[in-house]
């Protein structure tokens, strides 16, 4: 630690009010870690009050990613705008895609075929196990547990593998559409994500075996970071956070989307309410997801993928070959755009985070009035503060890595 | 698309409408009030403590520019874990000053978001115990989401404007 960490009382730049008075006087340490600190997945800067190594507040600071995505995506029609979800919650970014996509097929009243519901529900789910294989990874790394590190991310890059066979991009992919999927899988799709499913559970034996009983992490995890479920409901806490206090509850089951009804899966919970608790709750979720992704590839229908609503989705290229009316569609929807009501529709899923809500309202125009993201990691660091009160400064890190932030999530 | 309203919501959205003469508007399958400023807080709590929304999912903005009133939607979504249902308010703002009464002290979550809102949009949050700018630093100048706040595009320079635009641009010349 340098002594630039430190901040004077009189550096406090407006933010006197969120200390105590005996920061003030200099009785107490004023630290800050971050924005650039590894442990802080990402740029967040944590203003931190300590009495010797006692959290006596913690003071979260955003907006270090604030790239004004929200404005962008009003500024490009609906079709377009899409581009830009992917870069929001970036470990999650075929989930922003399905919940953009919901919103915007709620708002114009677009169908969706059946094998692209469940190729949506698939990859939302394999999307959910690369995000906590990143999260196992990172979080286990900042309590000091290297090898779960690197085995998290051999099998997350099976995943990104599959990404990009089916996009061409491992991360940003653009896959999931109003009114569909971009296009249908290759041919060699399902043979890799039977061959995912066959190695991911005795892999996730492996990394339980290293973490579930062993007595560091639980000394590092146990009663660290807790919250109860009233204090989450209050504080607008979702995911995995409201489920380790034992409330099972999943949008995926409260208000399915995407045909999840239909699916056979559980809702893992935890009664610890703490850090350990969101630590069991993830790695159940990942069995559960693979559960649901098994099943989804054994009744993956066949079909089109995409709707055949040509007001809203482009023809595909063989019949703008031999079809005017599919030429003019294509050119129409590619500058001008579809026109939406001028209403607004709220939609929400579950992020491996937690909800994740898109609210989109039209003007009667090719472009939207207004679109928000309602990103779990925004509400989830909001309770920062509570988490890590009279912890000690080495917990901290454990607690953000619990709480699984993605800045890109928060700042948008 | 006319979708039933589930009965707590209906009895909710009547009653909102008795009290408070709360607007229901229905699309798609959401349920929204627009409901006057000056009573925001007594809303939301009869909402809270008497239809179980116990959640406050987020608070943001709407931007109508340049009509000037009402000029901005300030738009909560609530949601009652217990109905399992989803419930949206919103408050018409005029354009000048527009301020809101805080609803921190119904549901604590509103801190962030109502900075988010400030700090985006500029409507003040009358009692907010911290309302500084969220994401945007804080000597900014100006609010991003609203509509009249330009997007700065980069100009496209063409050989015959080429000189006149590189001369606006702020960069480190040699």
């Amino acid at each position: 630690m340098t002594d630039s960490n430190l901040v004077r009382p009189e550096e406090l730049d407006g933010m006197s009010h969120l200390v105590s008075e005996r920061a003030l006087r200099g009785e107490t340490m004023l630290l800050n870690m971050g924005p650039q600190h590894p442990s802080t997945h990402g740029v967040l800067r944590l203003l931190l009050e300590l009495d010797g190594e006692i959290v006596v507040n913690c003071i979260p600071d955003i907006g270090f990613l604030h790239t004004g995505i929200e404005k962008t995506m009003e500024s490009k029609i609906y079709n377009k705008a899409l581009v830009c979800t992917d870069r929001m919650d970036y470990l999650n970014p075929l989930g922003n895609n399905l919940v953009y996509s919901l919103a915007v097929e709620k708002l114009v009243g677009l169908d969706v075929p059946p094998r692209a519901q469940v190729l949506r529900v698939l990859l939302a789910e394999l999307t959910r196990i690369g995000s906590h294989l990143l999260w196992l990874g990172t979080s286990a790394l900042d309590l000091a547990a290297m090898s779960v590190f690197l085995y998290g991310m051999r099998e997350r890059e099976i995943i990104l593998d599959i990404f990009e066979m089916i996009s061409g991009q491992r991360m940003m992919t653009s896959y999931i559409r109003p009114g569909g999927v971009w296009r249908d899988v290759p041919a060699e799709f399902e043979a890799a994500v039977r061959n995912f499913l066959e190695v991911m559970p005795r892999r996730l034996d492996e990394y339980e075996s290293l973490l579930t009983h062993n007595a560091l992490f639980l000394e590092r995890t146990v009663d660290i970071g807790k919250i109860c479920t009233e204090e989450c409901i209050r504080w607008g806490i979702t995911g995995p956070a409201i489920r380790a206090t034992g409330l099972p509850y999943d949008l995926r089951k409260a208000r399915p989307y995407s045909g999840y009804e239909t699916y056979d899966f559980d809702i893992p919970t935890a009664e610890g309410c703490d850090v350990y608790g969101r630590y069991l709750v993830r790695v159940q979720e990942i069995r559960e997801s693979l559960k649901i992704v098994r099943q989804a590839l054994d009744k993956l229908p066949y079909g089109p993928v995409q709707s055949s609503n040509r007001k809203f989705v482009p023809p595909p290229r063989s019949e703008i070959g031999v079809s005017m009316e599919s030429l003019i569609h294509h050119f129409k929807l590619w500058t001008e755009g579809y026109h939406a009501p001028a209403e607004g529709v709220y939609v929400a899923i579950e992020s491996p985070r937690g909800e994740l809500g898109f609210y989109v309202e039209g003007n009667g125009g090719p472009k939207p009035q207004r679109v928000f993201y309602r990103g779990p990691s925004f509400a989830n660091l909001q309770i920062m503060p509570i988490l890590t009160r009279k912890h000690f400064v080495a917990d901290v890190v454990g607690i953000i890595g619990s709480i699984d932030i993605v800045l890109g999530d928060t700042d948008r | 698309m006319e979708v039933a309203m589930d009965d707590q919501l209906q009895s909710a959205a009547t009653a909102m409408h008795e009290r408070f003469g709360a607007e229901i508007h229905r699309y798609a399958d959401d349920t929204s009030l627009i409901a006057a400023h000056d009573r925001n807080v007594e809303l939301l709590t009869a909402l809270r403590d008497e239809f179980r929304f116990e959640m406050l999912v987020a608070v943001t903005a709407v931007d109508y520019w340049p009509q000037v009133t009402p000029r901005f939607h300030v738009l909560y979504i609530l949601y009652s874990m217990q109905h399992n249902s989803t419930l949206l308010v919103r408050i018409p703002l005029d354009g000048n000053m527009p301020h809101l009464r805080t609803v921190e002290g119904v549901y604590p979550s509103a801190n962030w978001y109502e900075r988010e809102v400030y700090d985006m949009f500029g409507v003040t949050f009358v009692g907010h115990s911290d309302l500084r700018r969220i994401l945007m630093p804080k000597d900014w100048q100006g609010h991003p989401l609203r509509k009249d706040y330009p997007l700065g595009y980069e100009e496209v320079s063409f050989t015959f404007n080429y000189d006149e635009i590189d001369l606006r641009k702020p960069l480190a010349k040699e």
